[in-house]
């Protein structure tokens, strides 16, 4: 039942963390499965593109040496695979002690247009497909007594701007939902933790052809991600300097807020 | 199946998975779990009371059976001291039941939590190995499920290669579902035990040798601290049985309540906090200490009378013992020698861990002789077991240390044991078993369970 070639046996004197992350093909989710293997995790990487997934584990295993990353092709919109795909990886790893869900679409419809279509499907992705994978695990790690939830928000949740209201609603709903299951877990000895990235390196952003101050590579922001996962952290910003920017953003006067354009 | 899904540990606390835990309390409801892990595509293994020093009790994201449901002791028979009781049953209910009548389970554990089904899937052997074997050659007879569904009954002479492949056959065959063992008539409540202390390795491994014929148990403890002239020195615990009539009032001496050990140390501190006090002493410095003065006190030759339960099952004279090694828990190596090839053996494994800085906490010695069943540990020769602490720090050095342990063992014809050993490769135990051995097994695994359905942590790492 297990892929090939079969993971590495934990034994005590080889304990092997297993994890998962769900939109893992490139930027963010490449680094931080990188790092993570690096740092001896056995990781099912779930993605949507078949090539690049498998792209990805091969580099990662041959820098290894070992096999530490597996594929497992997946589309965050499809909810109903996930109990039954769940399962698989879970049984395949042999346990679970960190489900990180990095999966986002960003569709900006331009400062006077809307697009249904693009809001829709950034719900359906950032934040069902968060809900459909993180619900089951929050169980399990519930029951277990143990584990850690990393949720990718993103500073656009922090407040409904006029550039893309779909996106920053979709990441506002993220945030909130992760912040409910902190509550619901902390007192069972799981660890949530909300990243909220600003601008990184990555597709996305290249996409979206803005202005992009204190941009970071996905490197750093997996190692800032990685970091906070040690440390059990709550909520981290990266690179850190948003926490900051944020602050002030959000106190913001809403009379001067709304004759802004960012 | 959310809702099952919990995180379990092994006896040592150094490794631990999640499972969907299942409480069957009937042969129905191990088949139901059968049919669910076909369904979704799910390992199940079967778990006792998790004493296991690895990962024999452990599947990582598969069906476990916690079996302690079924524990029920359904026939006894004072007169012949045949016991039949379900596989959760605890060798402590065994006991309880049977020593008040004048009989002793033929083979236990250092400690009384076990439970039967667990006992004979590692085929358990005690302090008189060499006498009595282990477990399995008093099992008169076993009911099992397969995988398959199909109930079976193997004794020595009906199913007999089942009966000698799934007793040491670690859970992998089928599940015991009744099993019926001839227990040993005593004819006191106490062990006459005779303590006295050996200088070296050489001295130990000779007491064991000569004191063995004489006695019923023999175990030794081994002081893993020392080196140099007194490496391998400790004290050797030869007993015997009493005899009828040396025992004035065994009635009296053979009531639980005369077994059972004492809750408080000195009358009045409570034994469950006694871990917390050992905790300060499980390092280098603390367990030289420790060893020292045990081989001080060791010193003068003296016999006493001891109840069986305390003899036996010194695992449990202090509760939680194993929390005292910490976080990162403890792990036991256990190498099974011939005596032939023992003392030079081992000479150079606890050469190698005092050199190396990691020197076992704890060392005990054993008397072996080989036995007829499948994945049989035993060697006509003597085992010693030893206890390290894992830490952060040590994981990596330890772990290569140990695959030195295991070349220096098999290099010497000995054996390991998988109740105990984390470590051991698929290779080494390939070349201890032999391939001959492995492929019987084998193909008895594709006859019981040709969907591959039972599967622990411990059978990915030596049989996948």
């Amino acid at each position: 039942m297990s892929n090939s070639p079969k993971p590495i046996q934990a034994t005590p004197l080889n304990p092997r963390r297993r994890g998962i992350i769900i939109g893992a093909s490139d930027g963010i989710g490449a680094a931080l499965a990188r790092k993570l293997a690096k740092e001896g995790y056995t990781i099912a990487l779930v993605a949507r593109r078949k090539d690049k997934l498998n792209t990805l584990c091969a580099e990662i295993n041959s820098a290894e040496k070992d096999a530490c990353v597996f594929p497992y092709v997946h589309d965050v919109a499809n909810y109903d695979e996930v109990p039954d795909l769940l399962r698989k990886i879970i049984a395949d790893l042999g346990g679970l002690d960190l489900l990180v869900f990095m999966a986002g679409v960003n569709f900006p419809p331009g400062l006077t247009s809307y697009n249904f279509e693009g809001d829709r499907k950034m719900i359906e992705v950032n934040l069902i497909g968060a809900m459909a994978w993180l619900s089951p695990v929050a169980e399990m790690f519930q029951n277990a007594k143990a584990g850690q939830i990393v949720g990718i928000s993103s500073v656009a949740g922090d407040r409904g701007r006029v550039g893309n209201p779909g996106y920053n609603t979709s990441k506002a709903a993220l945030t909130t939902y992760l912040e409910a299951l902190r509550n619901r877990l902390t007192r069972h000895g799981v660890n949530v933790l909300t990243v909220k990235p600003g601008f990184v390196n990555t597709e996305m952003v290249k996409a979206a052809q803005g202005s992009t101050p204190f941009i970071i590579s996905p490197e750093q922001a997996a190692d800032d991600i990685y970091k906070a996962m040690r440390k059990r952290k709550q909520v981290i910003y990266t690179a850190p300097i948003w926490r900051w920017i944020m602050l002030i953003i959000q106190h913001v006067p809403s009379v001067i807020f709304r004759r802004m354009s960012f | 199946m959310q809702k099952n899904f919990t995180q379990l540990e092994n006896f040592g606390h150094s490794l631990s998975a999640p499972s969907y835990l299942i409480k069957p309390t009937s042969i129905d409801e191990i088949n139901e779990a059968f049919s669910l892990a076909k369904k979704s595509g799910l390992a199940v293994t079967a778990r006792g009371a998790g004493r296991s020093y690895n990962d024999a009790a452990l599947i990582g994201g598969g069906i476990m059976l916690d079996m302690r449901g079924m524990n029920a002791i359904t026939e006894w028979d004072p007169a012949t001291g045949l016991i039949t009781a379900q596989p959760g049953t605890t060798l402590e209910q065994v006991w309880q039941k049977v020593e008040p009548a004048g009989w002793w389970p033929p083979v236990v554990s250092g400690t009384m939590t076990t439970t039967l089904g667990g006992c004979l899937a590692a085929n358990i052997h005690g302090k008189n190995n060499f006498r009595m074997g282990p477990i399995g050659e008093h099992v008169v007879e076993f009911n099992a499920i397969l995988p398959t569904g199909a109930e079976i009954t193997c004794s020595p002479k009906k199913n007999g290669d089942l009966f000698y492949a799934m007793i040491s056959g670690l859970g992998m065959l089928g599940i015991f579902t009744s099993v019926t063992m001839q227990t040993k008539r005593i004819y006191s409540g106490l062990l006459s035990v005779d303590a006295f202390p050996v200088r070296n390795l050489h001295e130990h491994l000779t007491a064991l040798l000569d004191g063995a014929p004489n006695h019923n148990y023999i175990v030794g403890w081994l002081d893993g601290t020392a080196s140099g002239k007194s490496l391998g020195r400790g004290q050797i615990h030869a007993t015997r049985y009493l005899n009828e009539g040396e025992d004035p009032n065994p009635q009296e001496t053979m009531k639980v309540s005369n077994q059972i050990l004492p809750p408080l140390i000195f009358g009045v501190f409570p034994k469950s906090l006694l871990h917390y006090f050992m905790a300060p002493f499980m390092n280098n410095l603390g367990a030289w200490g420790i060893n020292t003065a045990k081989y001080i006190a060791s010193l003068p030759k003296h016999t006493f009378r001891q109840p069986h339960a305390a003899f036996h099952f010194l695992l449990d004279y202090v509760p939680d013992w194993e929390l005292s090694y910490g976080r990162g828990g403890l792990i036991q190596y256990q190498s099974f020698v011939p005596k032939e090839t023992a003392e030079a053996a081992w000479t150079e494994i606890l050469t190698l861990s005092n050199k190396n800085g990691l020197p076992s906490y704890l060392g005990v010695t054993k008397r072996h002789r080989p036995d007829k069943f499948l994945l049989t540990h035993a060697v006509d020769g003597f085992s010693l077991a030893m206890d390290f602490k894992v830490t952060n720090g040590n994981r990596a050095k330890l772990g290569a240390m140990l695959q030195e342990f295991d070349k220096i063992i098999l290099q010497a014809g000995g054996r390991f044991y998988f109740a105990k050993n984390s470590e051991t490769t698929a290779e080494t135990a390939q070349a201890f078993y032999g391939a001959e051995t492995i492929e019987r097994f084998r193909k008895l695994k594709k006859r019981c369970d040709p969907n591959g359905l039972l599967e622990s942590d411990l059978y990915r790492r030596i049989f996948e």
